[in-house]
């Protein structure tokens, strides 16, 4: 009997020690692999600015060109007032890059058909959330946009 | 007179015993549900296709941002025969997804999910999720403005998901965004992690088929309660009907990539606006129209998420259908079930048409 009880015992230890080893074991692979998945975190400067490689005077009254802001597209507009206005380019639905309707004179998303007023508002179809905004500087000429 | 020497050979050395019952005993169910049969093993015919196809496609496909798009252009202008192979593999995935769906809603519709074949449907479950993901991935590899936008949203769609969805999307993705580390993400997924699963899954899939034998619908079942029900043997006669369907998709595909050799559209460029009439592949239409539809906000909740976590459940009731339909596993009928799955099916045919024939925007 007391025999007995002392094997069980003895038993159980070894099983606890090959269990925590096997478990370490696992723990030491998939740690690894899965923060190796994790692509690492680039860091994006929180304030910049971008020179648009075009010129103000080249800009049309009502329309829109997509320029590269960072990593991520701006939407570059001109209003049918004459006003230069810029906005982050991706929707705030799903991730499209939206553009400007000349014809209808708002910003649309094609994606799922979004819609937004020239303030970058909202107004039909799913998106959210506004655009994100960005201000616009000149310089002489040239034309400046960072984040607001 | 030499293939019996080589079984003899063999036979001699090892037991093929499991082959010869499978060849000699293994019966098909004939009735009037007999036709859903064939799907499963289209399905697989296609499979086959696509395994072929993409191999000789690695040859040319170079996975980068900068060359993805210039080597399928290659492969589908300089490269002899490059162009049948691409619209071969493109087809043949779309077909595969279609004969998937028939077969699916036929087992679905037939409830042979019910006891003791739950296991054969939640692989076969597995399995269709892994096809739609071989799908997504596949899709931006040759790195156009369509396949582009339709990773933008589709990787976005799996960021409504709650708490985790933030890192799902970086996990996704390689990054914040769609980029070229998408693609290489994609391509290993697609080409390595996708068939390493397939094969697994669907070995065991197969074997469940093979253990238990044909599904009889359970109406065919009661109504011949008395007599036992026809069968056909496998080999030859189902194997050979088998073999003149393959004839005939073969056929199809041949004549669909001859006649409609697969697109390349345009090269991505992140920094171009989505085009006018973007739309994703066929089979997620569905859901992609649902999203238009669904407005930006419902009650407390945000649309998209709503739409997301409708989808989410709606997957996740026909995973788990065999152990919620309690009345099937007792052979019973169960009208409830029968007509949610109606009520599906018209969903999907239903919103994919409107993805179709709804007037765009203007
Ligand atoms: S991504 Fe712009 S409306 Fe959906």
């Amino acid at each position: 009997m007391q025999i007995e009880e002392r094997v069980d015992q003895g038993r159980r230890l070894v099983n606890l020690f090959l269990g925590t080893s096997l478990g370490a074991l696992f723990i030491s692979i998939f740690y690894p692999i899965v923060k190796y998945l994790s692509p690492p975190k680039l860091a994006e400067p929180t304030s910049f600015s971008v020179t648009i490689p075009w010129k103000a005077t080249e800009v049309k009254v009502n329309s829109g060109r997509v320029f590269r802001f960072g990593s991520r597209p701006g939407l570059l507009i001109k209003t049918p007032a004459g006003e230069l206005k810029a906005f982050s380019a991706i929707c705030t639905h799903l991730d499209c890059t939206v553009q400007y309707r000349e014809d209808r004179q708002v910003i649309w998303c094609a994606c799922h058909n979004g819609v937004y007023d020239l303030n970058g508002k909202n107004i039909s179809g799913p998106p959210p959330r506004p655009l994100d905004p960005l201000q616009v500087k000149m310089r002489g000429d040239q034309i400046t946009v960072m984040k607001a | 007179m030499s293939v019996n020497r080589v079984v003899d050979w063999l036979e001699e050395r090892i037991d093929l015993g499991a082959f010869r019952h499978l060849l000699q005993e293994k019966v098909v169910p004939v009735h009037h549900h007999t036709i859903w049969y064939y799907f499963g093993g289209m399905t697989l015919f296609l499979f086959v296709i696509q395994v072929v196809t993409g191999i000789l496609l690695t040859f040319y496909y170079r996975p980068s941002a900068e060359e993805a798009y210039e080597s399928v252009q290659f492969l589908m202008t300089e490269v002899q025969f490059g162009w049948l192979v691409r619209s071969i593999h493109s087809w043949s995935a779309n077909l595969m997804v279609a004969t998937m769906m028939i077969h699916l809603f036929s087992v679905y519709l037939t409830q042979a999910y019910r006891k003791p074949r739950e296991l054969t449907w939640v692989t076969g479950m597995l399995l269709f999720a892994i096809v739609l993901t071989f799908g997504f991935s596949g899709y931006l590899l040759p790195w156009n403005v369509l396949s582009f936008f339709a990773t933008k949203v589709g990787t976005n769609v799996a960021g409504q998901v709650p708490v985790v969805g933030h890192t799902l999307v970086r996990f996704l993705r390689g990054g914040d965004e769609v980029t070229g580390g998408t693609l290489s993400r994609f391509y290993g997924l697609h080409i390595a992690i996708l068939p390493l699963l397939t094969t697994l899954i669907l070995g065991l899939h197969l074997f469940l088929v093979q253990q238990q034998g044909m599904s009889v619908p359970p109406d065919v079942e009661r109504a011949s309660a008395q007599q036992p029900i026809r069968t056909m043997p496998f080999a030859p006669n189902f194997l050979l009907r088998d073999l003149f369907g393959w004839f005939a998709a073969l056929g199809v595909l041949a004549a669909l990539a001859a006649i409609y050799p697969w697109e390349l559209g345009q090269k991505a460029d992140p920094f171009a606006s989505a085009p006018a009439g973007i739309r994703p592949e066929w089979y997620f239409v569905f859901m992609f129209q649902t999203l238009k539809y669904i407005p930006a906000r419902v009650g407390p909740f945000d649309g998209e998420v709503l739409g997301v976590m409708g989808f989410g459940l709606g997957g996740l009731f026909l995973f788990l259908v065999p152990f919620l339909d309690k009345r099937a596993a007792l052979g019973e009928p169960s009208p409830l079930f029968r007509w949610t799955g109606i009520g599906i099916i018209l969903y999907i045919a239903v919103f994919t048409a409107l993805g179709y024939l709804a007037p765009g925007p203007k």
